[in-house]
């Protein structure tokens, strides 16, 4: 998670390194304390706020009678509220959103688009289905999640066949093009499974599914995809340089030295296992793998190694945000996708209008 | 260093080229002419091993590189590729790094020593200065040498530059030029491609003529460029005056009346 910053350590600096770009000159280790700190802050927020507020000294209190068998003043029911109503649900927030923004950072480098997002080759649509069928078949919640995980990654194994399969055009376009055709098809399923669905039971429940929410997320359910995402984030940890790499294209990439035959696979499967768990407890939340990774290349640069932190870090604080306003800007609790995506496409659109920065 | 023997060259089924027999010798410049579809580009990306060959062999410093790693090709071939645009806005000092990448196993970071090199090379070319801008930023012609700084970073023995000139202005042309004579005398061999003869004598010790996949002449550049020559690969009429007072020779298209 450390990100390497040129061999100038917390001394600042050397005299004539010139850095041209503003905020380096902090000590090197600002850059990495501060956003941690930062989300941190956000966390006790979000433990504090809600419909049933606790004071912040309460939350601190709660949590440390937790971490360190301390006595516990605040009442019961605050406990109740912080450590089984919010928190799981921030933890999965935090692990949901690190995972999405991770595995967008990583399809935009490897796809060299910064437009693609965790859905292009179809990992949210086929999850999307596999949950919609379980909620259909009147399936158990974990069955429900196990579904929308298969389906996520049985979607993009058929992208990746299809891929393989045709090899007359640019590999990059090929996989790009049969996501959208594999994701209309699920699309297509989708609907259907809607219009057979009992109207009174299953189909708000499929609606508010394929919104994408928190509100269920139990400690169980983070625990169960937390080694899913870990797993997935190995690769793009060990590879971070190499991302850099693949970012410039196939042959460009072989022709310096990378196996991107055997990267490629490797990398796309680890993101797709990332996007896949996480969508599995949440539903779909869109936006988040398209623009976290954008802000985070704003902020520190497109190299990978600094990239994926400052997209793990942004992700986990904007979805705990957005999770937090969602559940109290209203009475009922806003559905996530709403929300992500009635921030995104404006924000998106302003990228697009302010002159590409970020990327060319 | 590179001996090409018997090489025939394509996509798959669709053969491009065939019969190529040539060698290129340490610290030697040889120019690969031909017309737009010539099989140039195909005959690059067969060397550096993008494509395998349909027959023959490609043997460096005396081994077939059919079995080497990407590693191990990459470390001793260096590539040049046209200047474009990138997707995303590197730094010119983290894109000449990436020239590490053969040195460096699949899951390393490089380290100062591999910065140390990128900054040497950055500074061989003269473009130190680029160091801390953004790639995307620059010109088309810091483009070039910055992806010959990315080429020699990684302490290639050869490099190969698809057409290094290409939509670079007079001055960045014969700038590309001057830089790989030098790397010529350093005894790096370089084999590039143009679409200018003119070039050929500027800095080429040979020159390879394809022509519709075939080596239609192999020799310096005096002795294989020629009005007939450039007749017959371009199909327009050239005259090939040499330069007085120079020992290079200059080519001008001739227009009927």
């Amino acid at each position: 998670m450390t990100p390497e910053r040129e061999a100038a350590p917390a001394l600042g600096p050397p005299p004539g390194a010139a850095d041209t770009r503003s905020g380096h000159r902090l000590p090197a280790v600002l850059p990495v304390l501060l956003p941690i700190l930062g989300l941190l802050a956000l966390v006790v927020l979000a433990l504090a706020t809600g419909r049933y507020a606790v004071p912040v000294g309460d939350v601190f209190g709660i949590l440390a009678g937790k971490l360190f068998g301390l006595p516990v003043r605040a009442e019961p029911a605050m406990q109740i509220v912080v450590l089984q109503v919010r928190l799981p649900r921030i933890l999965a927030a935090l692990v949901v959103g690190a995972g999405l923004a991770a595995a967008g950072a990583t399809y935009q480098g490897l796809f060299r688009n910064p437009l693609v997002s965790p859905d292009i080759l179809g990992v949210s649509a086929g999850a999307s289905l596999g949950a919609v069928l379980g909620i259909f078949l009147a399936l158990p919640v974990a069955a429900i999640q196990g579904l929308a995980f298969a389906g996520g990654l049985g979607a993009v194994a058929a992208v990746y066949a299809v891929g393989a399969a045709v090899r007359r055009h640019d590999p990059v376009l090929t996989l790009v093009l049969a996501g959208v055709a594999i994701g209309a098809v699920l699309g297509s399923a989708i609907s259907l499974l809607k219009v057979l669905a009992d109207p009174y039971n299953q189909l708000p429940a499929i609606t508010y599914w394929l919104l994408g929410s928190l509100a269920s997320a139990s400690l169980g359910d983070v625990a169960a995809i937390l080694p899913a995402i870990l797993i997935g984030l190995v690769p793009l940890v060990l590879l971070r340089w190499r991302m850099n790499l693949m970012s410039l294209g196939e042959e460009e990439a072989r022709a310096l030295g990378v196996e991107t035959r055997a990267l490629r696979p490797v990398l796309i499967a680890a993101a797709t296992l990332v996007t896949a768990a996480a969508v599995s407890v949440t539903g779909v939340i869109g936006w988040i793998g398209l623009l976290v990774p954008h802000v985070a290349r704003l902020l520190v640069g497109p190299d990978f190694r600094r990239l994926l932190p400052a997209s793990l870090i942004l992700g986990a604080g904007y979805l705990l945000a957005v999770d937090l306003v969602a559940r109290t800007i209203a009475p009922i609790e806003v559905p996530l996708g709403i929300l992500t995506a009635l921030i995104g496409a404006p924000f998106f659109l302003w990228l697009l209008a302010s002159g590409k920065r970020g990327w060319s | 260093m590179l001996e090409v023997s018997g090489l025939a060259f394509g996509y798959g089924r669709r053969r491009v080229g065939a019969g190529l027999d040539l060698t290129v010798r340490a610290g030697e410049v040889l120019c690969l002419l031909g017309p737009n579809g010539g099989g140039k580009t195909t005959l690059f990306k067969t060397l550096l091993g993008l494509l395998p060959p349909l027959a023959g062999a490609i043997r460096l410093d005396g081994e077939d590189v059919a079995r080497w790693s990407r590693r191990r090709l990459a470390a001793r071939l260096g590539y040049v590729p046209q200047a474009q645009g990138a997707t995303f806005p590197f730094r010119v000092s983290d894109v000449v790094l990436m020239g590490r990448a053969s040195r460096l196993g699949p899951f390393a970071s490089p380290g100062p020593a591999d910065r140390a090199i990128a900054a040497r090379a950055l500074a061989s070319l003269e473009i130190a200065h680029l160091a801390e801008r953004t790639y995307t930023e620059i010109s088309g012609g810091e483009r070039q040498m910055v992806l010959i700084a990315r080429a020699l970073a990684g302490e290639p023995g050869l490099l190969v530059m698809d057409e290094p000139t290409a939509s670079l202005d007079f001055g960045n042309q014969t700038r590309v030029l001057a830089q790989v004579r030098r790397l010529s005398r350093l005894g790096i061999a370089v084999i590039l491609s143009t679409h200018d003869p003119d070039h050929a004598f500027l800095c080429a010790d040979r020159v390879a003529l394809l022509h519709e996949g075939r080596l239609l002449a192999l020799g310096s550049p005096a002795a294989t460029i020629t009005p007939e020559t450039l007749a017959r690969i371009y199909g327009v009429a050239v005259a090939v005056v040499p330069l007085p007072g120079f020992r290079q020779s200059v080519c001008a298209p001739l227009l009927p009346d």
